[in-house]
């Protein structure tokens, strides 16, 4: 087990240092550029030619490459140009990280609170009316675009009815302390009530826009995945010998039948992310996902590098637990 | 190297049309299967009424899409948008152009998009596909490696940082990006379903009876690996579609509107949704129903190729 992990570390750290290359070089490879976005079109040579050596772009890109790779192992990753011009880049990440992870989690929670329960039972009255229903739901939730049912969501609950908040994180007449960043969180540590409850109703519907995915894929997962085990030979001896039909369900049943539908829960942090990028626009929320597109806009390299590495590494560092975990659970693994 | 899981999961679905034990042929038994599936019949149909209205279009359109017929009617100041009214049944865009027809010719253009990205998307994938599967070695390691960096981007991060490289928007711009995105996921799966090949018979008595490399790889092995490949062509159809709409709403999609085309007209109703929600609505609705279709043909055709399932 400690061999497995520590060889998966190491291709974590291989795939970690291409990444980073391939960034590095491609972001070069774009239009336009930091110094333009920073002095406009009508900017004088001189200035121009000043920046340009501030920045340290007239060196050769493996210099600036081994520049940024020094720096970036102690964590400066340079300062934003475009998206918070003149703070460090690591900063405006680590500022809008927590309203990002907050979102995923949430949405992840309810993908999971509701996509489990339903997929055992649309598993054991397969062709009923709820087993019907919920696939019918769930391929339509994949064919709707996460930006377009945000918005939908958002038409109906925030403007005809006006029931949740439209977008932003927090009602803006709130005066909360916040120590994590975390706003539902923060709320909860300084028994600020309101202020959790606050932000908790702005996650709502952005979490509900950017859950279908994850739902969809759970719920069809454990609903195969009962379908499967329900036929096992061990389910049928559980019952001949006459164990309760809970102890049968809840031990036999449900419990082998989640180990695959954990397993891609992991998964889906991919689809989260790329989700959340959308779901942040629409709800004006200022998480990674904003700064990315606004970097993109802005041709901000520093927010963009630290962004698109440390998604890349989280995405990739999830895979790696939930592959351990997988090891963990599966002895076979561990020997590949 | 990453999410074995994920690997996994692509490499399951590589296997699921390697069975060609019975008599019947796999295509002939999926086709009978096909035939009966709801699933199926539904998904196609819609696909099939969405060709022929993107085929007879142009005649259906009774005006041009690029013009600014109702023009007069738009007002910024007053949030004015022209409303439905005889000749444009569904009123005009921001700009005053006839909606009706640009949501007409639109099935032209997202069809053409999703098709070429996932054609472009196919290419790619069944090139390292191959040069993975059919040589093995060190070919395969290198060009999986390349295939891990790829996945390990979150898919949109991908098709978003493709689609920045280039300098001018446009259509081509969006079909590159989420074309990029496919690559992997087909390279990998056809690795899976050609290695599958490799150690079968037949393709051991091919090389037995002394017949070329080539002609064992593109008409012994290849035939044989593309099922599971064809049915996750048309689940990407139906991404493509989606992913180009995320493009056009981030946007990264075509700075020329003239040519309508649905994930484009969505986003750039996003600024008037608040006010004329109608805007968005029918590419919206139209987006939703192809991408429905497709994946509803897809799911029915996994299933079907399943060999768990036959009988």
């Amino acid at each position: 087990m400690l061999r497995y992990t520590v060889r998966r570390l190491g291709q974590l750290l291989i795939v970690t240092v291409v990444l980073s290359v391939l960034l590095f070089g491609w972001l070069r490879a774009l239009p336009g550029g930091p110094v333009s976005a920073l002095l406009g079109e009508r900017a004088t040579e001189e200035s121009r030619a000043r920046l340009v050596q501030q920045l340290g772009l007239d060196q050769p890109l493996y210099v600036q490459y081994w520049k940024f790779m020094q720096r970036a192992i102690t964590g400066d990753f340079g300062v934003s140009t475009g998206v918070q011009p003149g703070t460090p880049a690591m900063e405006v990440f680590l500022q809008r990280m927590p309203a990002t992870l907050e979102l995923s989690v949430l949405a992840l929670l309810l993908a999971v609170a509701v996509g489990i329960p339903l997929g055992y039972f649309a598993a054991r009255r397969q062709g009923g009316w709820l087993d019907n229903l919920s696939i019918t739901w769930s391929l339509i939730g994949v064919a709707v675009p996460v930006f377009f049912l945000a918005f939908l969501l958002k038409y109906v609950f925030a403007i005809e009815f006006g029931v949740l908040p439209a977008s932003g994180r927090q009602a803006a007449g709130i005066d909360a302390t916040h120590a994590t960043g975390f706003f539902v969180l923060d709320g909860l540590l300084t028994t600020e009530w309101d202020a959790a409850w606050n932000a908790l109703i702005h996650l709502l519907l952005p979490a509900i826009a950017l859950s279908t995915i994850p739902f969809a894929v759970i719920f069809r997962l454990t609903r195969a995945s009962v379908l499967d085990v329900v036929e096992e030979d061990y389910v049928r001896t559980a019952r001949s010998k006459g164990l309760g039909a809970m102890v049968v369900r809840g031990r036999h049943i449900l419990r082998n039948a989640m180990l695959p539908v954990v397993t891609t829960i992991g998964l889906q942090t991919g689809a989260l992310l790329s989700g959340a990028v959308l779901t942040e626009q629409v709800f004006n929320i200022p998480g990674i996902g904003q700064a990315l597109s606004l970097g993109f806009q802005r041709q901000d390299y520093a927010v963009l590098q630290v962004v698109i590495l440390a998604t890349a590494m989280v995405y990739v560092l999830v895979n790696l637990l939930v592959d351990l975990a997988y090891a963990a659970i599966d002895p076979r693994l561990r020997t590949r | 190297m990453l999410g074995t899981q994920r690997k996994e999961r692509i490499d399951g679905l590589a296997e699921s049309g390697g069975d060609t034990t019975a008599g019947v042929s796999l295509a002939a038994s999926a086709w009978r299967r096909l035939r009966r599936s709801p699933t199926f019949l539904v998904g196609a149909g819609i696909i099939c009424a969405f060709v022929l209205l993107a085929l007879v279009s142009p005649i259906l359109a009774q005006h041009d899409p690029a013009l600014r017929l109702l023009e007069e009617q738009v007002s910024r100041a007053d949030n004015e948008i022209p409303a439905p009214q005889p000749g444009f049944p569904l009123g005009g865009d921001q700009y005053g152009r006839p909606l009706l027809s640009r949501v007409l010719l639109g099935s032209q253009q997202t069809l053409l998009v999703a098709l070429l990205a996932t054609v472009i998307g196919l290419g790619g994938g069944l090139t390292l596909g191959i040069l993975a599967g059919a040589f093995g070695g060190w070919v395969d390691t290198l060009v999986m490696r390349v295939v891990d960096v790829m996945l390990s981007v979150p898919s949109l991060l991908l098709a978003v940082s493709i689609g920045a490289l280039f300098q001018q928007q446009s259509q081509f711009t969006v079909i590159i990006a989420v074309a990029t995105v496919q690559i992997p996921i087909f390279g990998r799966l056809l690795r899976g379903t050609m290695l599958a090949q490799r150690a079968s018979d037949h393709v051991l008595a091919a090389r037995a009876l002394g017949v070329r490399q080539r002609s064992i790889v593109f008409r012994h092995m290849l035939p044989n690996a593309l099922g599971p490949v064809i049915v996750q062509a048309t689940l990407m159809l139906a991404v493509a579609i989606i992913d180009a709409a995320a493009l056009s709403f981030l946007g990264l999609g075509a700075a020329d509107t003239s040519t309508p085309e649905w994930g484009q007209m969505l986003g750039s109703a996003q600024n008037f949704f608040d006010t004329h929600p109608h805007l968005a609505f029918w590419p919206a609705g139209c987006i939703i129903v192809v991408a429905l279709g497709f994946t509803l043909v897809g799911e029915s055709m996994r299933d079907a190729l399943d060999p768990k399932k036959r009988r």
